[in-house]
């Protein structure tokens, strides 16, 4: 507080304006979701549509609830979170691996081109029958099906961000006689670290759907198991609520690789 | 180096060069003889698009000539050569080191990272006046202390010979000029051989002691010039009544 103490009127004046700004966008956030659960729970509890079909934030959280006291929900939530970060490392490491080789070799890369398209392209669960029948209906297909809807995205991004070097810091250190493998640790990778962040970013969220796509295939635990299971037996509080816990992880995730964001970026 | 030192430091002898591309090919430079001496800062200049940075290119060996030979110290240069320093258009400065390991970075590469060499290369930098900025990073620094690190950097190997492709074009007038004083004087401590390419005429001749012209695409020698400024610094070059005479040729010559 000492710092606002030593500006000028002016200055204060303006970052107290800020303030205010970020105040009223965080109250009206808060709100939105107060609203929204309030009029889902009158229109449930004065029985305008049938709370059996639309659930009720009331009913939810008493489903949350039964499901931890017998300690259902936490085998559950593990199983999942344990795919889906399995999925999401293997995914990170083999496919920035992977654009690695792409990088180095032209002829690699010309070669493959056309096979990362079609399979970027290609809605990956149409290979859930095969992934089931190679890897069994359990875990291991799970995460096969995460790496596999997960992984493109980090190959293809990774990939334009190591391309993406600059030619005239690349040309400096030819000059130098740098060799190809000195190029890459003092200058490619390095300068692709903040594409690195982004893809990390962006395939927490392809593990997700990854994970709950494969628990739909084939699975006997795990949110995605609980939610097609409360949808088969025409449970939507079952439903519901692990659809909200999904929610809750996901962006619990996202915010761990935000704040690795910070911690990488600050140096 | 002692059994080179007889012939001149950098030699073309009838250099053509030819680019490939799908499209096509293209002369880019066509019988082009010219010869460096030790100590000498020479300058090149020709038409935009003549050619110019091949030449660098070829005097450090990142291209090899498709006939005729460029000699340095009587052999081909190789890459990374250690006698060979490449400073380039902007500092490129890498953003995530700072300016001390900017500077060392030729020696990383060139596996020479000893302590000596880098004090030798770190006291360099304090001799040029950025001792105090060695743990900045680059973004923290002007565009004419940048250039300048860069510059120390291009010296941290100890090159002989220093190439020069455009290394002001990048900054302000203001900077330019300051910066140009700058890179000159120190070049000229260090007893280093330069080779300047540009396309400022005015910068040639307040920096070089021979100037060449180079004709348009394929790039020839038309013309070599000794300015007889002996060694006036850059500024005050620029104040001398001979200039404007110098900078009248040079454009007719560049214009013909």
């Amino acid at each position: 507080m000492k710092k606002t103490l030593s500006c000028s009127p002016e200055h204060a004046l303006y970052l107290k304006r800020i303030k205010k700004k970020s105040a009223i966008v965080q109250v009206a956030r808060a709100g939105l979701l107060i609203a929204l659960l309030g009029i889902w729970e009158l229109i449930a509890g004065l029985q305008l549509v049938d709370p059996f079909i639309i659930s009720s934030p009331s009913r939810i959280a008493v489903m949350i609830a039964d499901l931890a006291s017998d300690g259902s929900l936490f085998y559950h939530i593990g199983t999942t979170l344990w795919e889906t970060l399995v999925g999401f490392v293997i995914a990170v490491a083999l496919g920035t691996g992977i654009a690695l080789l792409l990088w180095w070799s032209e002829t690699m890369r010309r070669v493959l081109e056309p096979y990362i398209v079609v399979l970027n392209s290609l809605p990956k669960i149409a290979l859930g029958p095969c992934i089931i029948i190679w890897f069994g209906s359990g875990s291991a297909s799970i995460v096969f099906m995460t790496i596999l809807v997960a992984i493109i995205v980090v190959i293809m991004n990774m990939l334009s961000g190591f391309m993406a070097t600059d030619k005239n810091k690349i040309l400096l250190l030819e000059s130098m006689g740098a060799s190809k493998l000195q190029i890459l640790q003092k200058l490619v990778i390095p300068s692709a670290i903040p594409e690195f962040i982004g893809v990390l970013k962006i395939s927490v969220g392809m593990a997700w759907i990854g994970s709950v796509m494969g628990e739909y295939i084939a699975s006997k635990a795990g949110l995605g198991y609980l939610i097609v299971y409360g949808g088969q037996v025409m449970r939507l509080d079952l439903v519901m609520a692990s659809t909200f816990i999904l929610c809750v992880l996901a962006a619990g995730m996202y915010a761990v690789v935000a704040l690795a964001e910070k911690l990488l970026v600050k140096k | 180096m002692n059994e080179h030192q007889t012939g001149p430091l950098l030699e073309f002898k009838d250099v053509s060069l030819t680019y490939h591309t799908k499209t096509g090919e293209t002369l880019a430079a066509e019988h082009m003889s010219f010869s460096v001496s030790e100590g000498e800062f020479v300058a090149v200049i020709g038409p935009s698009g003549c050619g110019k940075t091949t030449v660098l290119s070829l005097a450090a060996g990142l291209l090899k000539p498709s006939s005729g030979e460029v000699l340095v110290y009587g052999k081909p240069p190789a890459r990374g050569a250690e006698y060979l320093g490449y400073m380039l258009q902007k500092d490129e400065l890498f953003p995530w080191r700072n300016v001390e390991s900017n500077i060392v970075l030729p020696l990383e590469i060139k596996k020479m990272n000893t302590p000596e060499r880098r004090k030798q290369a770190l006291a360099l930098a304090e001799k040029y006046g950025l001792g105090g900025f060695l743990k900045h990073l680059p973004d923290q620094l002007s565009g004419g202390m940048r250039q300048r690190a860069a510059l120390i950097r291009t010296l941290a190997a100890k090159p002989e010979i220093l190439l020069l492709d455009e290394p002001f074009s990048a900054l302000d007038y203001q900077t330019r000029l300051t910066v140009c004083d700058d890179v000159y004087n120190i070049i000229r401590s260090e007893k280093k051989t330069a080779i300047l390419v540009t396309h400022d005429i005015s910068e040639a001749i307040s920096v070089a002691d021979r100037i060449l012209v180079l004709s348009a695409r394929p790039a020839r020698v038309t013309a070599s010039h000794k300015l007889g400024f002996g060694s006036t610094v850059p500024l005050k070059r620029r104040e001398s009544p001979q200039f404007s005479g110098w900078f009248e040729t040079l454009w007719r010559e560049l214009n013909a």
